[in-house]
């Protein structure tokens, strides 16, 4: 098979290409949110569908996350496929309800009868210095409602891949993109087709240390506390989560019994976060590898805060090189 | 930009006026007009009235009695014990059969939970509604209708029935979506959202309010401080009507004619103003929130007396074997009531199916598990079994 073209993406160019190549070959699928189709998206995520694909398939949509998503499962049950835009992660909550009660839910309510497989884009976490209500993680609430997806690509090339397999999926996905490094680097990203299977993590980098977990923006905290660390003399292996459920507990579990070490680095608060999940996995598979307890570098039990202060809460890479060495330590 | 594309003009704005008075919109004092053919007594304008066959007063006669029997023989049940709780339709049966008399088969019905008559009419087996009330998973599949289970989550049903309709509509489908609501759920997040939407978006889609006056012990009054539903339409961009929801004829004639409007994508705001005259379900006491005057005023109301009246008046009544349809109607009760006997659950790996397309592995560690238990300790397997399921 020769080597597919690629091209120079970011993380909202590469999303804007998989909407594109999903919407060019299935005229089922749907985009529609607020601002996503005369603006083309508050971070210009879905520029250029309303001019490819018409004002049928590309809406500005009243302002209602209950509506974006409600009825986002009533079209996926009636046959679409809806890709639907949360404007920031921090507008979600209103939708709970719907995730819930219908689209986790409908498909075992009536044995599959009917199912949502739909697609929720959510632009979410902090540390682009947005306003008050736009900077949240709340990925381990909604990763605790069974018969949802929940996904968090780190790079475009995977943006892509898994965005393309989150519209083909035949489940309902939480897509959280990561907005903070939606447009701080360019990867290749293949043209046309290219899927990355939901439900994988992949190892980053590797090392034989200390694993070091993460997702979203808090990869690249992870990776560049790595490289900082490498100077050091410490070999530190990444692995990059993707999904959050399913959870893929083989590769964690694999990472943590090959370097008996593990820190886990997520924005979100600390209690309940999904740390804990993660933790709790390791100690019931990975226990007698492990030669330290498992650090956790997280956002506090705070509300996420303003922009003035987010950078005393957001993980750094200086909090994980300190994790690193307290498990080192033990 | 072109002057053409100015969306705006002085008028489309509203005319201006200096008059706070004229400006001001106020709620006043009385609820929009009702439509209605039949008086409580009986009476009626004979030129008025909607003409309709001796097939069709005979099918909807039937479907109100079973209506009535069926909720009378579930309460039996319930209070023998051998039944969960039961919600029933006691004085809605006009306004529960009207809606489905209205509907086409091709249609979709969300019900709302007070309307089994309309469902079993809609294709729904009344042995799967029983097994609901007993707590089966699999009641929940309805294989034969274009329905969906029971919205016993308030008003969740709603932007999800408003996004369906939308797709029919898209599809060019000769059929809308009707979501049954009780006057609760206007006032949910969802019943806004989902209102306002169908608006926007032009969905076929007919919201139909059985506001039978209580949201369990909250009275309308408590409810909202609008003097109806209907005119709530106007806020969401929808069509709105009142109806008698004790008059048989005014719902029937009125849901033909939304459904006719919302499949040209004008969705509509039905209200059916009726009342519950029992409790709220088998668990609920009404008499610790409304006095048996206000029960005894809406008993003369009764939906059956004055559509009975208006049969006989018209000669209709002689072609109605009412002890012939009652005697039916319990045979199909009685054989229901033995295929639910007759039901056999599955194991507990029902739980774990369908919760995705493919079961995740977390999932499959855990029905393994569960299974794994139960085989070590049987005793465990008697425990549940033995706890009372009703």
């Amino acid at each position: 098979m020769s080597a597919q073209t690629t091209q120079q993406l970011t993380i909202v160019q590469a999303v804007n290409d998989a909407l594109d190549t999903a919407m060019d070959a299935d005229d089922r699928v749907m985009v529609y949110g607020e601002d996503v189709a005369e603006q083309g998206g508050v971070f210009r995520a879905t520029e250029g569908l309303l001019d490819d694909y018409g004002e049928e398939r590309v809406l500005d949509s009243p302002l209602s996350e209950i509506g974006i998503v409600g009825t986002a499962i009533g079209l996926a049950m009636q046959g679409k496929r809806p890709v639907v835009e949360i404007q920031f992660s921090g507008f979600l909550p209103p939708a709970f309800n719907q995730l819930v009660q219908n689209a986790g839910r409908i498909r075992w309510r009536n044995k599959g009868k009917h199912s949502a497989p739909m697609v929720v884009r959510v632009p979410y976490g902090g540390g682009i210095r947005a306003l008050e209500h736009h900077s949240e993680s709340l990925e381990a609430a909604y990763a605790h409602v069974p018969g949802i997806k929940l996904v968090v690509p780190s790079t475009p090339a995977d943006a892509k891949g898994m965005l393309l397999s989150a519209i083909d999926d035949p489940d309902p996905v939480l897509f959280f993109e990561p907005k903070r490094v939606y447009r701080t680097f360019r990867e290749a990203v293949p043209e046309g087709e290219h899927k990355v299977p939901l439900g994988k993590a992949k190892v980053a980098r590797e090392g034989s240390d200390v694993t070091l977990i993460g997702w979203g923006s808090m990869l690249h905290y992870a990776l560049q506390a790595a490289e900082n660390l490498e100077a050091e003399g410490v070999d530190c292996e990444v692995v990059d989560l993707r999904s959050i459920s399913p959870l893929d507990r083989e590769t964690v579990v694999e990472s943590v019994q090959k370097t008996g070490r593990a820190v886990v680095v997520h924005e979100a608060p600390r209690s309940g976060g999904f740390a804990g999940e993660l933790v709790a996995s390791i100690n019931e598979e990975a226990l007698m590898y492990l030669e330290a307890p498992i650090e956790r570098v997280t956002g506090f039990d705070t509300p996420m805060p303003m922009l003035a202060h987010e950078d005393y809460y957001l993980p750094n890479p200086p909090r994980i090189e300190r994790a690193v060495k307290s498990v080192l330590d033990f | 930009m072109s002057q053409e594309s100015v969306r705006f003009s002085e008028s489309s704005l509203g005319d201006p006026t200096s008059s706070f008075e004229d400006c001001l919109l106020q709620q006043g004092e009385t609820a929009p007009p009702r439509y209605r053919f039949l008086e409580p007594d009986g009476s009626y304008d004979p030129d008025a009235v909607p003409d309709f066959s001796v097939e069709e007063h005979r099918e909807i006669y039937y479907w109100m009695l079973l209506q009535k029997r069926y909720d009378e023989r579930m309460v039996n049940l319930q209070r023998r014990g051998e039944m969960g709780t039961v919600a029933t339709a006691r004085g809605q049966e006009a306004s529960t059969v009207g809606v489905s008399i209205g509907m086409e088969k091709r249609d979709w019905l969300l019900p709302y939970g007070r309307e089994p008559a309309a469902l079993i009419r809609h294709g729904v087996s009344m042995r799967d509604i029983m097994l609901y009330w007993l707590g089966v998973q699999d009641a929940n599949r309805l294989p034969d209708a274009n329905a969906l289970p029971f919205a016993i989550a308030i008003g969740t049903h709603l932007p999800v029935g408003v996004g369906y309709a939308w797709g029919l509509g898209m599809d060019g489908a000769d059929s809308v979506v009707t979501m049954m609501m009780g006057d609760g759920q206007p006032s949910t997040g969802e019943g806004q959202a989902a209102m306002n939407w169908a608006g926007v978006v032009d969905a076929p889609a007919v919201f139909f309010c059985l506001n039978n006056q209580y949201a369990i012990s909250a009275p309308f009054h408590k409810q909202t401080a609008t003097n109806s539903i209907a005119q709530k339409a106007l806020a969401w961009g929808l069509d709105g009507i009142r109806v008698d929801g004790n008059d048989v004829l005014a719902v029937v004639d009125a849901m033909r004619r939304a459904r006719e409007r919302a499949v040209e994508g004008n969705p509509v705001l039905l209200e059916a103003v009726t009342y519950r005259l029992e409790a709220h379900t088998t668990n609920d006491d009404p008499s610790r929130y409304r006095d048996d005057a206000e029960v005894d005023w809406w008993r003369e109301r009764d939906p059956f007396d004055r559509y009975r009246a208006f049969l006989e008046a018209e000669g209709y009544w002689s072609e109605i074997d009412e002890e012939a349809m009652r005697a039916e109607i319990d045979e199909r009760f009685d054989d229901a009531w033995q295929a639910v006997k007759e039901f056999e659950s599955g194991g507990v790996e029902e739980l774990f199916e369908y919760v995705y397309e493919d079961m995740t592995p977390a999932l499959q560690s855990q029905l393994a598990d569960l299974e794994e238990f139960l085989e070590e300790r049987p005793d465990a397997y008697e425990y549940i079994e033995e706890r009372p399921k009703g």
